[in-house]
């Protein structure tokens, strides 16, 4: 059963959309949350456990360190105040995928709160977004339910569990409702997921990748009539795994929430599946506040003490923030407000910043970056980074069109040589025979073969109709196969004709 | 069994060391007394879920033959090498079963050892095998087990308290010199006290509880079990000390035990009665052997202080909430997904929560489901802040109490438990008077400090051993052992020998039964099942 809808436009002209996020960042640690099991993605199911990650009987938590530290820094990066005391709490409830049949958790004692992120939109419009709160926590195992229509547990045959996952350390970061958003809402919840990504790849404390689950998305909505305080009831659309499907979600339950409310109908308070192939949510479990969890202290972990000093130190450690590292390469670069914009936006500012590193100029770094490789990327469909380009190989290129020993038109089928893992650009240039033909003997004997072709063209530059000269250095061109140097060629076929410019 | 046998057994943990030491006996021979005596009487006993024989004496080949070779192998051995132990069967341990007393675990075998065990091993102290327990620890008679209850090796027709009764029954009826106890609410102590033996809960954190299945975290605490005060100082010092793996493990270096034990003294030190924990409600005869133990420290020079806990009459009300909320969480792993017992419903469908329904509904015994239920309960949205909220701001008034208590006194005594060991079946239809058994043990529990129990006779009305109490300041384990061992040698010398020695000796009655490791039979089970 498909749910009615508004269009967007119409549910922004009578409701006003408020927003909330829980995203869960995992943790790039050597190890898990509470066990020295590895935390590793993609191994064989069920390697990466020990006796803790499944719950054995008499076996006890050990807080990683590493995982502590990580969680301040995001906290200090979200401009949160960072707890001196904390405590872990145990969240109570049964489910095959957490061994304990209880969660470790942060509950009423997050390390880090009272955060913001200053979030920009694609036209340049800073967004802040308050923090709640950012909180540890572990991961549940990974389920794999059999057989049955949905995919879900309820109808399986049955259900495969691999525990890999169990106790890798999660940070979750929550926001305080987001209002005053209005039709940008969706837009804001896509940009909002892209900053924090951002932010924790920077640090370097998660690999940040999306498809891998390394960042999930909880996305929350409600509507409320313009012009009132009190909030709507909210839907709650678990695991929206990429920035595309954020915005899709979120723009999605404010016209599904539109329709409710225009029938006069109550929403309903539940947690909604996405589905990405039809870019739409289905409902879930109904959530209420009565859900109880039975949460307690957790009286296995003494309580973490973050010492000043301690926070101070980290804080020390702490990378450029993303927005202020874009300001100043913008700067640095001399890119315009929509030049730098579109690089942003084509993902490739780390590889420019490389490139120029390996001793290209800006311009010639994002001539390349923009008019070349992004290209061929989305192409072969990945992100610009991953086709292999190494800065210094631009730069050997830009330096071989720079020396003349190769032209424009060249440099790009050696960069598709090197795509092609042929070599390296001097390599291909040497196995392909590609050189600019500066011996001029061949050259004149191919310009004496493109005059006698085109007398009538020869006649025309003779008499001063010197632009008509591009059909002739084509000829030769052609003749040539590219290889000569078509600035060389037009000074030779203006000697021969005897014409002075 | 030979003569020779049959005095080894007796010896204390001490003097078996001594003699392997100095080549009087093999370990061999040591271990295999003990496997000998534990055959000959743990069919009336029931001390024992499983017997590791072959390992034990393999342990104890290896130490004979190191001993033998000489050299710094030799000189470098654990003076407690080639003494044999038994581990109470929450501990979990490679190589053996360990049920925690329960079906839900039954024949479940751990793939690693708790570190207690592993520093057993270390000291190559052969493990004679696993004892019973009430299951998960839950229950102060060891009626509670699902393998048949132990029985008092001074009456067999009573109980030999619990949960520990399997480790104290194994120490006091001689199939084993020392055992691996766990304290909770009182179950090292009081199984102590009912059996004429000794056992000490160690501070909270002074030894690790990684691999001691938990029944309440903040409580749970492994300790000695023996028939000296010497003896447990020898297993606390093997025991005890930090563990990385336990984070409410302390970091304090132990302190020397031992040499606490050996110097006992109490000359000008100031011993606190708790008003609380002594009089109205405590048989007469245990009152009476409690009073002569403080004419006696009072003889050796020990002044002796009242002090008041106003707050320990609300220390029962109060773990009876902390102690199952924890439970009920601590138990939740025990679903039938991952390990042990798996029952499948018998009709309707099967779901993943019908599986783990059926599979609780079978394999907990009634006093466990009534702890998860209470715990359940005491910490459900709504409740939380009156019952748990509450009992923990007890907790805190009971640390107060000690901490007044003992500003005054550098340690405290009291009866360990109200009465003498009671009968099988006398209190199984009723908890709360059950419960009101550890009335003494649990203040302990809820402030963390450190708790020793050692004999301090017999009880006029029944001839049966009566427990005495020491408390200590947390960390301040040694001062248990200065005192207990003082207490326990003015004692002994009233009584002209251990109190052991006045216990029935089992091998007179009737002849033995088989081999204790057919006692997870199923005749010993459904001989358990519904009496309660």
């Amino acid at each position: 059963m498909t749910d009615a809808t508004l269009s967007f436009e119409e549910a922004m002209e009578k409701y006003d959309p408020v927003l909330g996020f829980e995203v869960h960042v995992e943790l790039n640690t050597k190890t898990k949350m509470f066990s020295s099991a590895p935390n590793v993605f993609g191994d064989e199911p069920n390697t990466n456990v020990n006796e803790v990650d499944l719950g054995m009987p008499g076996v006890l938590p050990v807080v990683n360190r590493t995982a502590i530290e990580s969680s301040i820094k995001i906290g200090l990066a979200l401009n949160c105040t960072i707890a001196e005391n904390c405590r872990f709490a145990r969240k109570n409830y049964f489910y095959p995928d957490t061994p304990k049949n209880f969660q470790t958790s942060q509950y009423d004692e997050p390390i880090a709160y009272d955060g913001y992120l200053d979030v920009e939109l694609s036209d340049g419009t800073v967004f802040r977004v308050e923090i709640e709160r950012a909180h540890m926590e572990e991961d549940a195992g990974k389920l794999t339910h059999m057989g049955g229509a949905t995919g879900r547990i309820q109808g399986a045959d049955y259900s495969l569990v691999d525990y890999n996952r169990s106790g890798v350390p999660l940070v979750e970061i929550v926001t305080k409702p987001i209002q005053g958003a209005g039709s940008r809402a969706p837009e804001l919840a896509k940009a909002y997921v892209a900053a924090v990504r951002e932010i924790v790849k920077n640090l370097g404390v998660s690999d940040a990748r999306m498809e891998r689950g390394n960042v999930r998305c909880d996305a929350n909505v409600s509507l409320r009539p313009h012009g009132r305080e009190r909030f709507g009831i909210r839907s709650e659309t678990k695991n929206v795994n990429s920035l595309r499907a954020v915005e899709h979600a979120v723009r999605y339950e404010i016209q599904r929430h539109a329709a409710v409310l225009d029938s006069g109908e109550p929403v309903i308070q539940e947690t909604r599946h996405w589905h990405e192939d039809t870019r739409t949510t289905t409902s879930g479990r109904a959530k209420s506040d009565a859900d109880d969890y039975r949460y307690f202290p957790e009286p296995d972990l003494v309580p973490i003490v973050a010492s000043r000093a301690w926070v101070e130190e980290l804080r020390a450690t702490l990378p450029e923030p993303p927005a202020a590292r874009r300001k100043r390469l913008q700067s640095d670069w001399g890119y315009s407000d929509l030049e730098f914009r579109d690089v942003v936006n084509a993902g490739v500012m780390d590889e420019i910043e490389e490139t120029i590193a390996a001793g290209a100029t800006p311009t010639v770094a994002r001539k390349w970056w923009m008019g070349e490789i992004v290209g061929r990327a989305k192409n072969a469909d990945v992100d610009p980074g991953q086709l292999g380009v190494a800065p210094a190989t631009i730069v050997e290129l830009n330096k071989m069109v720079e020396d003349g020993k190769i032209n424009n038109k060249m440099a790009t089928e050696v960069l598709d040589g090197v795509l092609a893992g042929e070599g390296t650009p001097a390599e291909i240039v040497q196995k392909r025979g590609l050189a600019v033909v500066s011996d001029d003997g061949p050259l004149l004997e191919a310009i004496d073969a493109a005059l006698a072709a085109q007398p009538d063209v020869a006649d025309k530059i003779r008499g001063g109709k010197v632009q008509a000269i591009g059909a002739i250095v084509g000829g030769v061109m052609k003749a040539t196969r590219g290889q000569a140097d078509a600035g060389r060629v037009r000074e030779l076929i203006l000697e021969k004709l005897g014409v002075q410019v | 069994m030979t003569e020779n046998n049959s005095e080894l057994i007796r010896f204390t943990a001490a003097q078996l060391a001594d003699k392997l030491a100095a080549g009087e006996v093999t370990a061999v021979e040591v271990t295999q007394a003990y496997l000998d005596r534990i055959a000959a009487v743990d069919g009336k006993v029931n001390a024992f879920l499983h017997v590791n024989t072959e390992e034990a004496l393999a342990v104890a080949a290896e130490v004979d033959a190191i001993r033998a070779a000489g050299g710094a192998a030799a000189e470098e051995l654990h003076v407690l090498a080639g003494v044999p132990i038994a581990v109470k069967d929450l501990i979990v341990t490679i190589g053996q079963p360990t049920t925690a007393g329960s079906k839900i675990l039954e024949g479940w075998h751990s793939p690693y050892d708790a570190t207690v065990v592993e520093r057993l091993r270390a000291a190559k102290m052969p493990i004679l095998g696993k004892t019973n327990l009430d299951e998960f620890a839950m229950g102060s008679s060891t009626e509670h087990s699902a393998y048949g209850p132990t029985h008092n090796p001074w009456d067999l027709e009573r109980i030999p308290g619990g949960s520990g009764g399997g480790s104290a029954a194994a120490v006091a009826a001689f199939e084993a010199p020392l055992a691996l106890g766990t304290d909770t609410g009182g179950s090292i102590r009081q199984p102590g006290a009912v059996t004429g033996t000794v056992g000490v809960k160690p501070t909270y954190g002074g030894v690790s509880r990684y691999g001691a299945i938990a029944m309440a975290s903040s409580l749970d605490q492994i300790g000695p079990v023996s028939r000296t005060v010497l003896d447990s100082a020898l297993l606390h010092q093997v025991i005890g000390g930090h563990d990385p793996r336990d984070s409410t493990s302390l970091q304090d270096p132990l302190e020397d035990l031992v040499a606490a034990a050996r110097t006992g003294n109490v000359d000008g030190m100031k011993i606190g009665i708790i008003k609380a924990l002594h009089g109205e409600g405590y048989q007469a005869g245990v009152e009476n052997r409690f009073n002569e133990s403080l004419e006696l420290l009072k003889g050796a020079g020990a002044e002796i202080v009242e002090v008041s806990c106003p707050n320990f009459k609300y220390a029962l009300g109060a773990y009876y909430l902390i102690m199952p909320s924890e439970a009920s969480s601590n138990l939740a792993k025990f679903d039938g997904v991952r390990y042990g017992l798996r029952v499948l419903p018998e009709e309707g469908p099967l779901t993943i929560e019908r599986v783990m329904g059926a599979t609780r509904a079978a394999g907990f015994g009634d006093e466990v489901k009534r702890r998860i239920i209470l715990g359940t309960y005491a910490l459900s949205a709504g409740y939380y802040d009156a019952y748990y909220g509450s009992a923990q701001k007890v907790r805190t008034l009971i640390q107060r109490d000690f901490d007044a208590a003992f500003a005054k006194a550098d340690v405290l005594i009291s009866p360990t438990a109200p009465t003498t060991a009671f009968k099988l079946g006398e209190k199984l239809n009723d908890p709360l008077a059950m419960y009101l058994n550890d009335v003494a043990t649990i203040p302990a529990n809820m402030a963390g400090v450190p708790g020793l129990s050692l004999p301090g006779g017999l009880a006029d009305e029944d001839g049966l051993p009566v427990g005495i109490q020491l408390l200590a300041p947390a960390r301040q384990d040694a001062r248990l052992y200065r005192v207990g061992a003082v207490l326990e040698s003015l004692l002994e010398a009233q009584w002209g020998g251990p109190l052991l020695d006045k216990a029935p000796a089992l091998t007179d009655t009737a002849p033995a039964v088989p081999s204790p490791t057919d006692s997870s039979s199923a005749d010993a089970v459904a001989s358990h099942g519904g009496s309660h």
